[in-house]
């Protein structure tokens, strides 16, 4: 480039330059942008952010009242006919059926809930994401081999076998993850899979693959960008499933063992106690439905905002 | 149409194949110690060797395994070490709950979810939408034992308190025995089940609503002068239910083989139940049973699914 063109037109009338509202923006600028402008997930952002900061100030919740989250008041906690108090000055949530403080460990459970929701669908969608691109990039045998042990995956029933696997390994908060994540990925693997066949013909990937980059390469580098708008929204909407799966199984007394809180076993452990006890319900029940209220709707959000066309459940 | 059949049935039986053979590898190969659990703690090392012998589990794992798949090609699923009872039967007597669970639910939520997406499908925008919308994304993240819990608060406690006796908190009363009766018992687990299915089904609905609303052969029935009602049922509905058959599939095939948290919380004795239990008890030919029968009803229902989306839609089976 030679500047002295330039300077002749910067010497004219007007710069010949493109103005600057239809710069050129990147998928991800604009999704953003639309993401803004959407109170809906702002308002979800906040709540979701809301709970994080609470999961994460839960020691501080239980200095503040003074009670720790297994901690059994036999006599402050429990009527003298030793069932839960309702909610009071000391016990904001009230009370369970051993005398412990609902609030606080309903703020415990939110660690578990939030910790085994990201992680677990953060590894489903790693996995899927690996696999599916390999099968669809490589095609043939490779491929078919893994498109029949996703079917394979898909197929189990799931609760079923979490359970069984659980009654061999034990009960465990990385049982869990691990249970949820297996059978999460493949679902990601198959979308993964069917973008990546139809990505791998693109002119790019011919390019690039002329200019000698490896398979590795054009996996990631190249295909991978393409398919990240689609493995966010993935992500999103398996938090919450992954949130409600780990209840499901702490509901079932096969996830976190007790007396470690989580908002499954307080339910479980409610289901003896909903007539008298409303509280014992109520807390650890909204507790769960605004997370998985909030994720979903964060998700059918961020769907909207990566493809506005796209349909969407709820709108404003 | 003969051939897709086949694949279809030979792929099904593959997939079936996989899993039991994971399930055998979990719980045969792995360090468990069936023998000396069924022998009991304070058992002798001889009884435990014993016990080991009977069940075969002293032979070679490869002899263990063929043995394991010709008795499951029999039919026969082994018996159970807490009460020496075929786990075929064990499974027989609990069929039926689970049955009239799942069917029930189906239509509910099949109804509750393709009349609320033809609702919101019909009006967009409209304040019906979005109630439609709300309340399905609502039900959506709902966890079933919350719903089931929150019904049993409400439709069981409050209301048995009211003096309205209507529907009882748990138990199971054979169809046979008493159809009034049954019918009570299974009203609130099936509302439960299939709140919670449906709000699937009417976001299926509506967005297929939606597009086929949009086509040209819907504007042509309008043209001709057919009633709105006509269009909506007969043209757009039976084209926009397409996606519904495979959810349908799916999901009945998914209950069929246990409804374990609905049974759970309102304490039906069916498969889920059972399978709770076995897992609880570490009774493992019960646990292999269920699961294994579950499976057989997922692939099984995908079977079913791809047959009568080859009838409606000749393109798949070329494919």
């Amino acid at each position: 480039m030679n500047s002295l063109p330039v300077e002749i037109v910067e010497g004219g009338a007007e710069p010949l330059e493109p103005p600057d509202a239809i710069e050129g923006r990147s998928p991800w600028q604009l999704a953003w942008a639309r993401l803004r402008r959407d109170r809906l997930a702002l308002a979800c952002l906040i709540v979701i952010a809301l709970i994080v900061i609470v999961a994460l100030a839960a020691p501080l919740v239980a200095w503040l009242t003074g009670h720790g989250p297994n901690e059994e008041f036999q006599t402050t906690g429990l009527t003298p006919d030793g069932l839960p108090r309702p909610p009071s000055r000391a016990f904001l949530f009230g009370t369970d059926d051993l005398g412990r403080d609902v609030l606080v460990r309903v703020v415990y459970g939110a660690r578990i809930s939030l910790l085994s929701g990201v992680l677990a669908s953060s590894v489903a969608v790693a996995l899927g994401v690996v696999v599916g691109l390999v099968g669809g990039y490589f095609g043939g045998l490779v491929d078919t081999l893994l498109a029949r042990l996703m079917d394979v995956v898909l197929s189990f029933p799931f609760l079923l076998f979490a359970i069984a696997l659980v009654s061999i390994t034990g009960p465990g908060l990385w049982v869990s993850i691990f249970v949820i994540a297996f059978f999460s990925w493949a679902s990601v693997g198959r979308v993964v899979r069917g973008q990546t066949l139809s990505l791998r013909e693109r002119e790019y990937v011919e390019a690039a693959r002329s200019l000698g980059a490896g398979d590795l390469r054009i996996m990631f580098v190249d295909i991978l960008p393409n398919l990240v708008a689609q493995v966010i929204v993935y992500l999103t909407l398996l938090i919450p499933s992954a949130v409600v799966f780990e209840a499901t199984l702490s509901f079932l007394g096969l996830g976190v063992v007790p007396p470690a809180a989580t908002w499954g076993n307080m339910l479980s452990e409610s289901l003896g106690y909903y007539r008298v006890a409303w509280w014992f319900v109520l807390f650890p029940g909204a507790a769960l439905l605004i997370t998985t209220l909030a994720f979903n709707l964060l998700g059918d959000s961020v769907r909207d905002a990566f493809d506005p066309r796209g349909d969407r459940l709820f709108r404003r | 149409m003969l051939s897709f059949l086949l694949r279809r049935i030979v792929l099904g039986v593959a997939v079936l194949w996989a899993i039991t053979t994971v399930v055998f590898i979990m719980f045969f190969v792995a360090p468990t110690h069936v023998a000396q659990t069924i022998a009991g703690r304070q058992a002798t090392p001889e009884t435990v060797a014993l016990v080991s012998h009977r069940l075969g589990l002293d032979r070679p794992i490869l002899t263990q395994y063929l043995h394991y798949l010709w008795r499951l090609l029999h039919g026969d699923l082994g018996y159970s070490y807490y009460n020496s009872t075929p786990v075929t039967t064990l499974i027989g007597q609990r069929v039926s709950v689970t049955f009239s669970l799942a069917v029930g639910a189906a239509v509910l939520w099949l109804l509750i979810g393709v009349g609320s997406g033809v609702v919101s499908a019909v009006r967009p925008r409209t304040l019906a939408d979005r109630a439609v919308t709300v309340s399905a994304l609502f039900f959506y993240s709902m966890p079933v034992f919350l719903l089931g819990l929150v019904l049993l608060y409400f439709l069981f406690y409050r209301l048995t308190l009211a003096g309205v006796d209507l529907f009882p908190g748990s138990g199971y009363v054979p169809l046979t025995q008493d159809p009034v009766s049954w019918a009570q018992h299974l009203a609130l687990p099936w509302l439960s089940l299939a709140l919670v299915t449906a709000a699937t089904y009417t976001r299926l609905t509506r967005g297929a609503m939606l597009d086929v609303l949009g086509e040209d052969y819907i504007r042509t029935a309008r043209s001709k002068g057919m009633r709105e009602r006509r269009v909506t049922y007969r043209h757009a509905l039976r084209s926009a239910l397409t996606p519904t058959v495979t959810q349908l599939g799916i999901d009945l095939g998914t209950v069929l083989g246990g409804a374990i948290i609905t049974e759970n919380v309102f304490g039906l004795p069916g498969l889920g139940a059972l399978a709770v239990q076995s897992v609880v008890q570490q009774d493992q030919p019960v646990i292999i049973g269920t699961v294994i029968l579950a499976s057989a009803f997922i692939v099984g229902a995908s079977i079913v699914v791809d047959i009568v989306y080859a009838v409606l839609d000749p393109r798949v089976r070329a494919h």
